[in-house]
């Protein structure tokens, strides 16, 4: 069994890991510390339901993730019904409305919902698994793996990702929902490799650690089994993180017309609006829903992290 | 100091040829004969689609061996020569690009530099200050989820198109011809204003977020606690911990700048301003697949120099990659 790392004092490397959040600048990451794996889980039962952000955040955003599973249900019209009435304000008949084709924008934003949470959920998942594999691989083996992973962290980094995906879509028209999220991954792991790297770095030469390579375990089940559960609460947040960035990225991509084709999302929504001039006609149904769901949604996410934070570190907890 | 820039200058010099040679490589790897395309338009004779497909071939370069044509498009890079635009001939690539060029700074770099300083300001004030806290961050989290995409069509329609504040589209009047006079300059401001506040607000509750975190972090250090132990002000301490916690925050814009250089290209399509971002757009449009290759060289060459700028500011804020980069790595 491990040792908890909680107690120890933190390392000034775990400063160092605090790198914001593409696509949510500043990083939204508070201090993690290694809290983990000799913890109790009740524990964190017990500090969960006691934390306010934590069970507000969850709370709507479980009520989102509600809404895009059932809420296409009740639409009365589908994304392809053109109704006959377009640009209707809100009212009992069209609940949110019409676009300028007619189409019912309850169908298209519940619809659209579903979208960024897919898009959202794909990125993370590829980002957190590139992200880890290479943190700890550069963490653990050092020396010149580590400094080739990190020149290519760094290269990558400075490829601007949009502009690419332009390039990229300006050759390939039609590109599915895997794409997108697949494409937003393999762009946004950088500052999770990073942080990885780093805190693999702090934690690989303590004593369990040694405990475990002395026993002759392999490296892999040492990263698994002994590293990476007492970084679990870190890389829990992080992919919380990515989530939310995911589908924020998404919204840009889809915005530009670079989103997967002949497919309804939130994006797409205020693209259209967009283009067709909402903004001069003063059709806010058009373009303000799409925007205040999303922001919502992520706004959960985020909340909901800082709320896991401090459940997580006990020195963030309010004083 | 040395070890540290060499290191970097090696990082920018292999990032700006995976730049290139993904630029290059794009097309050539994607299905479909670019050549094969243009002709279909036509109705031919076999024997001259057999000739106007070698005359094309032979003036776009693409008869010549693959490693030949690379070698060619490096020399067209470095000698500054990305062709002729397909959108509007006959203006080369580059001029186009330094046309649009100084719009984009001119959004960018005040955008970015305002919102870095004035949200780690504003973070650091709220670290451990109930009421200031209690404000910032709420309203931090919600500008940090906000998707830029709205961002840029709800402040347009509240300050331009209801409160008629600011114009909300184009660089400049249509009216105008493009001049040192002091009423073209006027309307440059002002059609500049609301594409820059939407820059400057998207990434202004990131940076307060992270600099509130940072500094109570390190007002909870060992050193902090020292420092109160011999009697420092807690503005004293306060101030130290600002500058240590400005070292992550400044490697994170480093982080930041790609994403946000390109990022624009939002901005000045939703604003329909004219800088490279509505270039990028107009290169799509017109399937004008040189500009676009041109443009994208330009952008990875301003993402370098930005984070060689932050490397600079680095070394001169943090006084460890000063002595320790000089002796052992980290």
């Amino acid at each position: 069994m491990s040792e908890p790392v909680s107690g120890t004092p933190q390392t000034p490397d775990l400063v160092e890991t605090l790198e914001p959040l593409a696509g949510l600048p500043g990083g939204a990451i508070g201090i993690a510390g290694g809290a983990g794996a000799g913890r109790k889980g009740s524990d964190f039962i017990h500090y969960g339901l006691r934390n306010k952000k934590l069970v507000f955040g969850l709370g709507v955003e479980i009520l989102f993730v509600l809404f895009a599973i059932f809420g296409p249900m009740f639409a009365k019209y589908s994304v392809t019904d053109f109704t006959g009435t377009s640009l209707a304000s809100p009212g009992s008949k069209f609940w949110l409305g019409t676009d300028n084709l007619g189409r019912d924008l309850y169908a298209l934003l519940s619809n659209g919902l579903r979208e960024s949470y897919l898009v959202g959920a794909l990125g993370a998942l590829c980002a957190s698994v590139v992200g880890m594999a290479l943190g700890f691989v550069a963490g653990w083996r050092g020396g010149i793996v580590d400094e080739a992973l990190q020149l290519f962290t760094n290269i990558i980094v400075m490829i601007p990702s949009l502009v690419l995906l332009i390039v990229i879509g300006s050759y390939l028209p039609n590109k599915s929902v895997l794409f997108e999220g697949v494409f937003i991954g393999l762009t946004t792991w950088p500052w999770v490799a990073r942080a990885v790297r780093a805190q693999t770095f702090s934690l690989r030469s303590r004593e369990f650690v040694d405990l475990a390579r002395l026993s002759g375990k392999r490296p892999v089940s040492i990263i698994l089994k002994d590293i990476a559960p007492n970084m679990a609460s870190y890389l829990f947040l992080v992919i919380i993180l990515l989530f939310g960035s995911s589908m924020l990225i998404a919204a840009s991509y889809d915005f530009l017309g670079q989103g997967p084709s002949n497919v309804v999302s939130l994006g797409t929504v205020m693209n259209q609006a967009q283009t067709n001039a909402a903004l001069q006609y003063h059709q806010w149904w058009w373009f303000v829903p799409p925007g205040v769901l999303l922001t919502a949604m992520v706004a959960a996410l985020l909340v909901a992290n800082v709320g896991l934070d401090e459940v997580f570190n006990p020195k963030l907890r309010e004083q | 100091m040395r070890r540290y820039l060499v290191r970097k200058l090696i990082t920018y010099l292999l990032a700006f040829f995976v730049g290139v040679t993904i630029d290059w490589g794009i097309p050539h790897l994607m299905p479909g004969d670019p050549i094969q395309g243009l002709l279909s338009k036509f109705t031919l004779s076999s024997s001259s689609y057999a000739a106007l497909y070698k005359s094309f071939a032979q003036s776009f370069g693409l008869n010549v061996p693959l490693w030949q044509q690379y070698l060619d498009f490096w020399k067209g890079v470095l000698t500054g020569d990305m062709g002729i635009s397909i959108w509007a001939p006959p203006a080369k690539v580059t001029t186009l690009v330094f046309q649009a060029m100084p719009y984009t700074l001119a959004l960018l770099i005040p955008a970015i530099t305002l919102s870095y300083v004035l949200g780690n300001r504003l973070g650091a004030a709220a670290a451990r200050r109930k009421v200031l806290d209690n404000t910032v961050l709420p309203l931090g989290y919600i500008f940090q989820a906000i998707p830029y995409p709205w961002l840029a069509l709800v402040v347009p329609y509240l300050l331009g198109v209801v409160w008629h504040l600011f114009p909300i589209s184009g660089g400049y009047a249509e009216t105008l011809l493009p001049s040192w006079s002091w009423t073209f300059i006027s309307s440059l401001l002002d059609h500049w204003f609301l594409p820059f506040l939407t820059v400057f607000l998207v990434s202004l509750g990131g940076w307060a977020i992270g600099m509130r975190n940072l500094v109570i972090y390190e007002l909870e250090n060992d050193s902090s606690r020292y420092l109160r132990a011999l009697g420092a002000s807690e503005g004293v301490v306060r101030r130290y911990a600002y500058r240590n916690a400005s070292l992550p925050q400044l490697s994170g814009l480093a982080l930041q700048l790609g994403v946000v250089i390109g990022g624009n290209i939002v901005t000045e399509i939703a604003f329909n301003y004219p800088g490279l971002g509505h270039l990028i757009y107009q290169a799509i449009t017109n399937q004008d697949y040189f500009l676009l290759q041109g443009i994208f060289i330009f952008i990875v060459i301003a993402v370098l120099i930005a984070n060689f700028v932050i490397d600079l500011v680095y070394l001169s804020v943090d006084p460890r990659t000063r002595l320790s980069m000089q002796g052992a790595p980290a």
